[in-house]
């Protein structure tokens, strides 16, 4: 497992490599989504693996959640920790195993451009997603689309000061933006 | 947004208004919420599920309560062991006149099968829900088991809250009425990270937590660091925080529960305390500590009650709740009497509401 020394820098490489893919994504939407997946995901699976422990949801919010997966939680908390987690900071499933949302929180005060998406409230999973290529599904939305009913939450550090001295407010996406 | 939550009718409770504007609307739900609501201490206790098929039996456990709680909590298969299910014994208090709060967990079901049951129990006469993730599978008496999480607890929330504010299932399908449920989550004060704890409570109120019952709560210097941020935040505002409270039966169940049941931190203070007092002596012990917690804590601004989880020891919450002068609970004129106390009983009968 990478020791997420460095979160800071974590969170740079993942900045530019959204900007780069977005900055692709004329050319990967003239190629087909589904080709480049092909090409990308054998990648993708080997870097998030070896550094994230990737569990394959295609929807990576690994950014929000302070580059710590939430899906390597027993529980796949996206939201948050589970009140289990042990005085020592560990899993409680897990007991080797430092909880994901510890190792989280630590991380995102050290995260000046995504720290402050740790307030965000995650929709649920959409598990038809699971083993595909979870670049690819942000460039064409698929990981935004939450279920039909859900209402998303606004940013509720928008509302309330910030544990993270560094975060700033930022005004949340617009819901006009938001694919539902 | 999508269309219908646009053509909806304003929701009750939107997360930027707050507790105080929309709350002042509408009647109360629930017989909880009433209480709550009119500033009193509430008192609210856990129910030991069954390991039977006879509703005697959970009616034999909600006699002792009913009395001197306003909310009995149906617990979902807690710490994972297998016991009759949280829907059927808030059912079955519900057709005798309890006020039940039906626990719902993440663990055991997918959305499909919690987004039906929710139904069911309002269908039921349920009002009071709290939502929580659920101890894993592997601590339970049954650790081969698959465990679900389909959704988290706050996921689950939120899932509650658009059903009944917007009258939809997560697929946007429409419900022609809507669950009129009180909304609960549950928060652990005493479990790391410390930190972050009164911010997942705030995403917790923001996804439609109108009522919080804490874990249980050994160490009020720790838990009052914890109230002090959640005042910060301005969420004893906009919801109701019960404190987790229970009487310790002795130094062995203390010692068990701190290495056994998952995120329950009880301070070596407590244990010494309990190791001085004689071995018959333990329980009255158990129960003086657990009283003085409650008073303590009932001097903590924006608590708005407890919760107490007497497990296997149901009948110590009487004198607890007694002892520490929450006697008599408010608004339980208009319940009907609880039914009779009876062995013996036919499993298919149900007694009259």
């Amino acid at each position: 497992m990478f020791p997420f020394k460095r979160p800071t820098l974590l969170e740079k490489a993942y900045q530019i490599a959204e900007r780069t893919a977005w900055a692709l994504n004329p050319w990967i939407a003239r190629i087909g989504y589904r080709r480049v997946e092909r090409v990308i995901k054998p990648v993708e699976d080997f870097a998030k693996e070896r550094l994230f422990g990737c569990r394959h949801c295609g929807q990576c919010i690994l950014h929000s959640t302070g580059m710590s997966c939430p899906m390597e939680c027993p529980k796949n908390l996206r939201n948050g920790p589970c009140g289990g987690v042990r005085a020592n900071g560990h899993c409680e499933v897990k007991p080797e195993m430092r909880c994901v949302w510890v190792v989280a929180y630590e991380n995102s005060l050290q995260m000046p451009i995504y720290g402050h998406e740790m307030h965000q409230i995650q929709p649920p999973v959409n598990r038809q997603l699971e083993d595909t290529s979870a670049w690819i599904n942000m460039l064409t939305g698929a990981d935004k689309r939450a279920p039909a009913g859900w209402i998303p939450i606004e940013d509720i550090c928008v509302a309330q000061p910030s544990p993270l001295s560094h975060a700033r407010v930022r005004t949340q996406r617009s819901t006009a933006e938001h694919p539902s | 947004m999508p269309e219908f939550a646009r053509n909806a009718q304003q929701p009750n409770i939107h997360p930027e208004e707050g507790r105080s504007r929309s709350q002042a609307e509408r009647e109360p739900r629930s017989r909880l919420e009433r209480v709550l609501r009119s500033g009193r201490f509430a008192v609210t206790a856990e129910l030991n599920p069954p390991d039977s098929a006879d509703p005697q039996e959970v009616y034999d456990a909600a006699l002792v309560l009913s009395s001197v709680c306003d909310g009995i909590n149906a617990v979902d298969a807690s710490g994972a062991n297998c016991h009759m299910s949280s829907v059927a014994i808030c059912a079955l208090l519900t057709r005798a006149g309890y006020e039940p709060v039906y626990q719902v967990s993440c663990r055991d079901r997918n959305r499909i099968a919690i987004q039906g049951d929710l139904l069911g129990a309002a269908a039921m006469g349920v009002r009071n829900v709290l939502c929580i993730t659920g101890d894993d599978v592997t601590v339970g008496d049954q650790p081969e088991a698959k465990r679900v999480f389909d959704l988290d607890s706050i996921q689950l929330l939120h899932t509650a809250r658009i059903m009944r504010d917007y009258g939809v299932f997560l697929s946007g399908r429409k419900l022609t009425t809507p669950p009129p449920f009180f909304l609960g989550a549950v928060e652990n004060p005493f479990a790391p990270p410390f930190d972050w704890r009164p911010h997942r409570l705030a995403k917790k109120v923001a996804a439609g937590a109108e009522f919080i019952q804490t874990q249980y709560c050994f160490d009020p210097a720790r838990f009052r660091v914890f109230m002090q941020r959640v005042r910060d935040l301005g969420l004893h505002e906009r919801c109701y925080i019960l404190v987790g409270v229970g009487p310790l039966r002795s130094v062995g169940a203390a010692e068990f529960m701190r290495a056994r049941v998952p995120g329950v931190y009880i301070p070596d203070a407590v244990i010494e305390r309990l190791k001085g007092a004689p071995k018959s002596q333990q329980r009255a012990e158990g129960k003086r500590i657990c009283i003085e917690i409650i008073q303590q804590v009932r001097e903590i601004e924006g608590v708005a009650g407890v919760h107490i989880m007497a497990y296997r020891q149901e009948e110590l919450v009487a004198e607890i709740v007694e002892e520490a002068g929450l006697l008599p609970r408010p608004f339980r004129s208009d319940a009907p009497p609880p039914p009779p106390r009876r062995r013996h009983r036919p499993t298919q009968r149900i007694p009259n509401p």
